[in-house]
């Protein structure tokens, strides 16, 4: 493991972006000052659309601070009891929207159910892009997802302490092929770096934050909500096994996008990889790790079956939003790249 | 690892799971000969064998067993 392969990616803070509202405004100010300065109270939540750019992109600077946190900012921050008084009332505010929106989901299995079946008129983003995406769509829809897959798998481990037995060895075996199988130059998030570079997109982690809308921010700040909190260790499953088995029939429309507009072998590989990682990943999730966490905790089946309805809301919401954009022929990022 | 009298290691049995309608989970490193004699290698730590032969990642399974609707 000696071999150090020097890559842009690696082990950077990200830059903080420019605020997006009020909140958004206020957690910016108190990072650029010590921990322990004033932070806006909880209260001024309390009107901001819970997922639109302004609480979103908050909440967003409060997790990234448990990840790599920003560059000048005092790491400090990471626990500091106001800002986390703040996150918490951001957090219920996104629970409580994201409840409202999904309620009256079906159980863990037909919800399961429903996501291994394919639709043969399938109209998603991976369709679109299969059939006629261009290559500056291609590069926008990289560019966002980055904000995950730069991260790829790093919210999930968070739930490893929280799962036993059966449950824990199947989702760390998961983890284990995300992060790589112990080669470095196969970790996911270093995989998606070089689709980047085929792409021509800048791999500095976070580059990309301010020109993601909150369609994408409520995708990676849902990981995140779900991987620090215990309590939610039923949702974070059920958000990882949606995640996992409905990869491999997108990734297999975006290898095919990226051969068709000749994106670069390093793209193509990135979702090709994944066709057959995740369709090994699906089995195990859904039978062990889903299987497993329930066996021992049959209580948590309704937070599972939240998991995967407020996963498929989200991305769902984030698809529409795309669509519009690339249907009308206009950027789908908040400022072009 | 359990031992054989003689001190060797006991050959542990190949674990195979078979799934509803989907692979046959195998444990890796999974080595497969095809039919025209190549060969083929994962490393995965499981690894999904395609048994409805409708891969296009063949012989490992790419989910297109995966039952399709019209909407």
């Amino acid at each position: 493991m000696q071999d150090r392969i020097p890559h842009a990616a690696d082990a950077r803070e990200g830059e903080l972006p420019p605020a997006r509202g009020e909140v958004s405004e206020g957690v910016l100010a108190a990072l650029r000052g010590p921990a322990g300065g004033p932070v806006p109270g909880p209260g001024a939540v309390r009107t901001a659309d819970p997922l639109g750019d302004d609480l979103q992109l908050a909440l967003y600077l409060c997790y990234e601070l448990h990840y790599r946190g920003f560059h000048g900012v005092d790491p400090a921050w990471e626990w500091d009891p106001g800002l986390l008084a703040l996150r918490q009332a951001m957090e219920g505010r996104f629970l409580d929207e994201l409840r409202a929106r999904t309620e009256g989901g079906p159980d863990v299995d037909a919800a399961l159910d429903a996501l291994l079946v394919e639709p043969v008129d399938g109209d998603g983003v991976s369709h679109f892009l299969r059939d006629k995406g261009e290559l500056w769509q291609l590069r926008e829809y990289a560019a966002q997802r980055s904000l995950y897959h730069l991260k790829e798998a790093d919210p999930h481990a968070w739930v490893i302490p929280r799962l036993h037995g059966r449950a824990k060895a199947a989702f760390v075996a998961v983890e284990y092929d995300e992060f790589g199988g112990g080669r470095p130059e196969r970790v996911h998030a270093r995989l998606f770096a070089d689709l980047m570079t085929d792409l021509g997109l800048d791999t500095r982690y976070g580059r990309y934050l301010d020109h993601a809308p909150a369609e994408m921010l409520a995708n990676v700040t849902l990981m995140s909500l779900l991987g620090l909190h215990r309590v939610h260790r039923g949702a974070l499953v059920g958000h990882f096994a949606t995640v996992e088995v409905t990869s491999s029939p997108g990734s297999r429309r975006l290898a095919e996008a990226m051969r068709r507009t000749g994106a670069g072998p390093a793209a193509e590989h990135f979702y090709a990889e994944h066709v057959t990682a995740d369709a090994v990943h699906e089995q195990i999730v859904r039978r062990d790790v889903v299987g497993g966490l329930l066996s021992d905790e049959p209580a948590l089946a309704p937070d599972v079956a939240f998991g995967i309805a407020a996963t498929v809301h989200l991305e769902d919401r984030l698809g529409e939003h795309l669509l519009g954009a690339w249907r009308e022929g206009v950027t789908s990022l908040r400022k072009p790249l | 690892m359990p031992t054989a009298p003689e001190g060797r290691p006991s050959p542990e049995p190949c674990r195979v799971t078979v799934t509803k309608e989907g692979p046959l989970l195998l444990d890796g490193p999974v080595e497969v000969t095809l039919d025209d004699g190549t060969v083929v290698r994962s490393e995965r730590f499981t690894v999904a064998l395609c048994t409805c032969r409708r891969s296009r990642a063949y012989p490992w399974c790419d989910t297109s067993h995966r039952r399709r609707t019209k909407r």
